[in-house]
């Protein structure tokens, strides 16, 4: 059984309808590349796939986890799907290994040295060991990234999102952070990532989809789809990547 | 008769700032447990919640703490209640603390950014947790100098409660004026003495302010 099944969803925000029957299926250790252009529905689909938006019809099925408006239902979902956000959202008041530790020891009641083993891990895989006890404010942009990864990768989540993570970054800092990315890819975690970096997208992911009005325009593996792209839309998407 | 101020005076000050001290520590404590309450509720998810907290705030501010403190004091005795002066001062300031705490720390907890929820709320976290470890902790940052602000405020005004007859220290310097006539001297040393009690709140505040890194 595929990780993510999307079916047929429908979204709107009032009169505007942002997701008009939209379909998508994930398998276990995939990485699928989200695209698009702003306002097609990309990053509001993948807010759909943890339920911080509520879909109006169709179904979806997250790691096991069939979606609904049961609280406890999401809470049991997003134990298994960690969202990575482009403000990065790290708590401001608390430090590196805090943030990373909290969600463990009060949601799963870990115990605090197995959290504090799981956090010295996660944040050992993002490259930064040495800022267990630094708070937020004193990280670069790029460094807040990579701890709000480590922060969901704590969680152990079978599946991973990323919401535009490098859209706040410069050059440098965005290859640090898509470093982390394509190492989690290597290992095999299931990840679906919104994403404006095309060339990261090309290399890594195995499928891309691309997003148009609210549908999914053309979707396949994606060294075919950015080589032979087959609408206008997607070659007129790609023209303007200057990539 | 008239006569000069004495040592005694001076510990008589020290008493009734005692009172005062009581009674804005009781307004504080009281008034910013209930206040919390009327906070939560003018947030919470259930709109008659929110329409109860908000009426709430909008009729105390409305009103003025001496009708508070009338409405308790002659208010209450017209139904048997007799209440102390004290006991009445420490109601009304109690009520008016809340509806003024509730309405600074509803504003703190909104002015925390919607992503801290978001953020919180993806990691599986009950709305219990989210206040309790995330939010309200960033909220009582930013809630610090309007709050301390506030009950340099509450001190200041507890000097209200002499008016049915309980002496703090405002009352204490009418009373020691009246058989001194050194408004001057007196009311300096009344001064002093609310600056001693204020300032230091102020100054934790700041220290406060700065260690917290939300």
């Amino acid at each position: 059984m595929p990780e993510i099944m999307v079916n047929d969803i429908h979204k709107s925000f009032g009169a505007i309808k942002v997701l008009k029957g939209t379909s998508l299926s994930v398998e276990s250790g995939q990485v699928v590349a989200l695209i698009g252009r702003s306002g097609s529905g990309k990053s509001t689909m993948l807010r759909c796939i943890n339920g911080l938006e509520t879909i109006d019809s169709g179904s979806m099925t997250v790691a096991g986890h069939a979606l609904d408006a049961n609280p406890k239902h999401l809470r049991a979902l997003r134990t298994d799907v960690g969202i990575v956000f482009q403000s990065y959202n790290l708590f401001p008041h608390l430090t590196v290994g805090e943030n990373i530790m909290l969600a463990p020891t009060i949601v799963k009641k870990a115990k605090r040295s197995e959290a504090r083993k799981a956090a010295e891990e996660a944040l050992k895989l993002v490259g930064l060991s040495e800022k267990f006890d630094a708070y937020p404010d004193m990280l670069s942009g790029g460094q807040q990234q990579r701890v709000a990864i480590a922060r969901s990768l704590a969680m152990k989540p079978r599946v991973m999102l990323f919401d535009e993570v490098t859209s706040a970054l410069d050059p440098e800092l965005t290859q640090e952070v898509l470093t982390v990315m394509e190492t989690l890819a290597r290992k095999g975690m299931t990840m679906v990532l919104v994403t404006h970096e095309m060339a990261f997208a090309r290399r890594v992911a195995n499928t891309t989809v691309f997003m148009h009005q609210g549908k999914i325009w053309e979707a396949g593996p994606s060294q075919d789809l950015f080589a032979n792209p087959k609408t206008p839309e997607m070659r007129q998407f790609l023209s303007a990547d200057v990539k | 008769m008239i006569r000069s101020l004495s040592w005694n005076d001076i510990l008589f000050f020290l008493d009734a700032l005692r009172w005062t001290v009581l009674l804005a520590a009781i307004a504080c404590t009281c008034g910013g447990v209930l206040g919390l309450g009327v906070a939560l509720a003018r947030v919470a998810r259930s709109r008659s919640l929110r329409t109860a907290a908000a009426t709430y705030i909008q009729i105390v501010q409305g009103t003025p703490v001496l009708m508070l403190l009338f409405l308790s004091y002659y208010g209450l005795s017209l139904f048997g209640y007799d209440l102390p002066p004290m006991v009445a001062a420490g109601v009304s300031m109690t009520i008016y603390v809340s509806g003024y705490l509730g309405d600074i720390w509803r504003g703190s907890i909104q002015s925390v950014p919607k992503q801290q929820w978001e953020a919180s709320e993806s990691l599986a976290m009950t709305r219990r947790q989210q206040y309790q470890y995330v939010i309200l902790p960033q909220a009582v940052r930013i809630s610090l100098p309007p709050t301390v602000g506030f009950m340099v405020q509450v001190v200041k005004n507890s000097s209200i409660a002499s008016i049915i007859g309980f002496v703090e220290l405002a009352k204490a310097g009418q009373l020691i004026n009246n058989v001194t006539f050194q408004p001057f001297r007196v009311f300096l040393i009344v001064a002093a003495l609310y600056f001693c009690i204020c300032y230091p709140l102020s100054y934790c505040s700041r220290r406060l302010e700065r260690k917290s890194h939300a």
